[in-house]
């Protein structure tokens, strides 16, 4: 098979995780495949994109930055990670820089059965810096993904993270996240799950500090033999310091572990973390976790988890205006996937709703 | 246009309506009057197609149609529109969207926003069916349905309760147009559940209806029996109605 028969291949498999390829639509664009980075560019003063095995060769200080949020020893996958042949991106906002159109970057799976990735995402202080990330696979691919991903969120900065995946059922997916997430700064993390898969097990975690925000938004579909383990975590460090996390999670045969937890570290914290979830199949299963914990006694920590099935009384209301069955049923799910999420610039938007869409169509 | 026959209805295996019959023809508007947990709201959603409200026994012909066991799309189809008294919230269903099917049958496409301001819902058109909404908006939200499916047989279920003066004025407006009653010759025909009857005051009736106990108890002037009902309870109102049909 020739290279660019290949890259033919993969380029249709990009546009179902966002990404374009195309200059025009995005400020920076980076494409790793297997542990060989194919191609990475920047097209915006400000920012820069390059592998991580480049940015240390340019940066004496980029080592600081490894397990600098994530410990190492934190289980096997860290460790497995933790090896020569890693590679991966590197992301950079320069100080007040507002990178507002998109960076994006591909992790694409093909030939080898481990793929190992080691990120360094770093808005510096008072940047702004929008990130489409899209993990997929050869259709042929059989192996396990794991991406251990530090963000490191600078004083006043805002971050907005997007990972869209889009796997195969001989899959198995290990990311390893964190952030920091210093005072006045924001972070926004969506994650979007196209199935199927075999497993997908990752528990990104934020370290929230003075009057810094964290959001997380999920929005997952389990199709049948697809294992999903998903959570969140915000950890309120300091005064004033806020986290949301909302999670809407569609199991067709698949089973989820929808886990959420939000740590009250200081006073005068907020959080509130939001699990619901639908049963459209027999087979499926789902279990919501959500987690409070309060440290001190001033602080507003809440959470609303809910599962079922579709009311029929919804249904019948819905086709009472004239819907078909069929019809009501795909709007009712339509409109339980629709999460707002605030603060995000339009390719964004259009991307993750494009996202959306296209799970809606697979249903 | 509209011929039940001997229906008889339950809700969780408990036996709601029985024996109910009812004509109701082409241009009549009927009100049905009843206590609580009469069967009013269950005659409605039998109509309508409601699948939680099993159909044991008897027969609906709409429009010479047995009806009975079609599903609710397909009465829609036929014609049969309802507003409902507490209608389901559906998040991120978008009144909008909603509105859009109602209005795909009638080819009503291009009266969403005229209607929309008619009844003051232009600032709802965004967002979540239902959700939020106050009493009122509930109403004309529903009203505005109906009015995009412009449908020949009209089900209200209590359009007038929890409504202040000013939207039962807009409801009371929006339903006696929905119903043709400014007309000499009328295509329309529907029932309306009211308890107190404020609905009355804008929509005239032809006859009024008294459900007790899952039975059609008496048949009558809507005006006369709701007197009687405001003087004398259903006890007394039934005792007087049964006294002048003898």
């Amino acid at each position: 098979m020739s290279e660019g028969h290949d890259l033919e291949v993969d380029r249709e498999k990009l546009k179902e995780v966002g990404i374009e390829l195309d200059p025009s639509k995005r400020s920076g664009t980076f494409l790793q495949r297997d542990q060989e980075v194919k191609t990475f560019a920047t097209f915006f003063e400000g920012l820069e994109v390059m592998s991580i095995r480049d940015a240390m060769k340019k940066y004496e200080w980029v080592k600081d930055y490894f397990w600098k949020v994530l410990n190492k020893e934190q289980d096997e996958f860290t460790r497995e990670a933790d090896s020569e042949d890693v590679n991966g991106y590197f992301i950079r906002a320069l100080p007040n820089a507002k990178i507002e159109i998109p960076v994006e970057a591909c992790l694409y799976l093909h030939r080898v059965k481990k793929q190992k990735v080691h990120n360094i995402i770093i808005a510096e202080e008072g940047s702004e810096l929008n990130i489409i990330t899209g993990c997929t696979s050869h259709p042929s691919a059989i192996g396990m993904h794991i991406g251990v991903s530090e963000f490191f969120v600078k004083k006043n900065a805002k971050l907005t993270f997007t990972m869209i995946h889009s796997w195969h059922n001989n899959i198995e997916v290990r990311p390893r996240s964190a952030a920091i997430v210093e005072d006045g700064a924001t972070f926004i993390s969506n994650y979007i799950l196209m199935n199927p898969v075999k497993l997908v097990q990752a528990y990104p975690t934020a370290y929230v500090h003075r009057d810094a925000k964290a959001i997380f938004s999920s929005v997952i579909v389990a199709l049948e033999g697809s294992t999903v383990d998903l959570g969140s975590r915000a950890i309120l460090r300091e005064k004033g310091a806020a986290a949301e996390i909302i999670s809407r999670t569609i199991s067709k045969g698949g089973r989820i572990f929808a886990r959420g937890q939000i740590i009250g570290e200081a006073e005068e914290v907020k959080g509130h973390l939001e699990c619901k979830g639908l049963i459209l199949s027999e087979k499926g299963e789902i279990t919501a976790i959500p987690e409070l914990i309060a440290k001190k006694p001033n602080l507003e920590l809440s959470h609303e988890a809910a599962i079922g099935k579709i009311a029929e009384e919804e249904i019948f209301y819905l086709m009472s205006r004239g819907m078909s069955r069929d019809e009501a049923v795909s709007a009712i799910v339509r409109g339980f996937m629709e999460i707002e999420i605030k603060g995000l610039p339009e390719a964004l938007k259009r991307a993750i709703d494009k996202a959306i869409e296209d799970i809606r169509g697979a249903l | 246009m509209l011929r039940i026959v001997n229906l008889s209805v339950e809700v969780d295996g408990k036996r709601i309506l029985k024996n109910v019959n009812l004509y109701i023809k082409k241009g009549e508007t009927f009100a049905l009057f009843g206590p609580n947990g009469s069967g009013k709201s269950t005659l409605l959603n039998a109509i309508m197609g409601n699948p939680a409200y099993k159909i044991v026994g008897g027969r609906i012909i709409f429009k010479k149609t047995d009806i009975t066991n079609l599903p609710p799309d397909e009465r829609v189809k036929l014609g049969i529109g309802m507003a409902f008294q507490h209608p389901p919230k559906i998040s991120g269903v978008k009144l909008i969207d909603v509105l859009r099917y109602c209005a795909r049958l009638s080819g009503r496409e291009n009266m969403i926003e005229e209607f929309a301001k008619k009844l003051k819902m232009t600032e709802h058109l965004s967002r979540s069916v239902n959700m939020g909404f106050s009493g009122g908006e509930v109403k004309r939200s529903e009203i505005l349905q109906l009015m995009l499916m412009n449908p020949d047989f009209i089900l209200l279920d209590e359009p007038d309760s929890g409504v202040d003066l000013e939207n039962i004025a807009i409801v009371g407006e929006a339903i006696r147009e929905l119903l043709e009653r400014d007309k000499e010759e009328r295509e329309k025909s529907g029932i309306i559940i009211t308890h107190q009857g404020h609905i009355l005051d804008y929509v005239s009736a032809d006859y009024g209806v008294i459900l007790y106990n899952g039975k059609v108890a008496c048949v009558g002037d809507p005006k006369d029996i709701l007197n009687q009902i405001r003087k004398n309870g259903y006890e007394g109102c039934l005792t007087k109605c049964l006294k002048d049909m003898i």
